[in-house]
């Protein structure tokens, strides 16, 4: 019988959306199972649109910055967009997928996504700005799965 | 040696390598061998984890400074 592989994925910035959906297609490619419960600012992983995703300086002492910079620096306006610009690049210079190609991975290997249906609400999302093929659900329906995963992380 | 099907995994990182590698073997019959080039470092260790865990046997790897090739036959089954 196939492992299981249940992720909760609560951040929604750009570095913070790698985790889950590396270990995801990775563990599909190991014939693992895979479930993905979005909850929170991870909810944000599922918008079609995924080009708004940020990563952000500030806050984050352990981010490697080209040239060291004061923390008052870095709640500068348009700071935060020059963050991502760079992390953006290198990405792309490095070899490392995008978001999209990670997420179209996971989703045609099929893994599981499920939004959370109380955060969507608690944040007016609507399902037409999420992706098609994702499931709504509560934490009931991640312990239906959860519970019988060999692997179940927090992310 | 000789292979059925080469995938070209070069200039990729983690975790891209092994998903190529996975879509090439789907695309191939058991016992078949999938040819894998990669310039991913921690390719090396990746691919004896993924050969350890689904049963497809990494029957050689040829590395030089930067690149990695992988032969891996498809399992039976």
């Amino acid at each position: 019988m196939a492992k299981k592989l249940a992720l909760i994925a609560s951040k929604g910035s750009l570095d913070w959306a790698y985790p889950p959906f590396i270990l995801a297609s990775t563990a599909v490619a190991l014939d693992y199972e895979v479930h993905i419960f979005f909850t929170f600012y991870g909810l944000t992983l599922l918008k079609k649109d995924l080009s708004e995703l940020k990563v952000s300086p500030l806050g984050n002492p352990a981010m490697p910055m080209p040239v060291p910079m004061p923390n008052f620096m870095q709640m500068l306006p348009g700071m935060e967009n020059i963050a991502t610009m760079m992390m953006k690049q290198k990405i792309a210079d490095k070899g490392v997928a995008s978001v999209e190609d990670l997420r179209t991975a996971c989703l045609e290997s099929g893994v599981k996504l499920t939004a959370c249906q109380m955060t969507v609400d608690l944040f007016d999302f609507k399902p037409s700005d999420l992706i098609d093929g994702i499931e709504y659900g509560g934490a009931a329906t991640f312990f239906e799965f959860a519970g019988e995963s060999d692997v179940n992380l927090f992310i | 040696m000789e292979f059925d099907k080469e995938v070209d995994a070069t200039g990729l990182n983690c975790p891209l390598p092994i998903l190529r590698c996975k879509k090439g073997l789907s695309e191939i019959d058991a016992t078949q061998v999938l040819k894998v080039i990669s310039t991913d470092p921690g390719s090396v260790k990746d691919f004896n984890a993924f050969c350890v865990q689904t049963g497809h046997e990494l029957l050689q790897l040829d590395s030089n400074d930067t690149t990695f090739t992988f032969y891996i036959k498809k399992r039976s089954s």
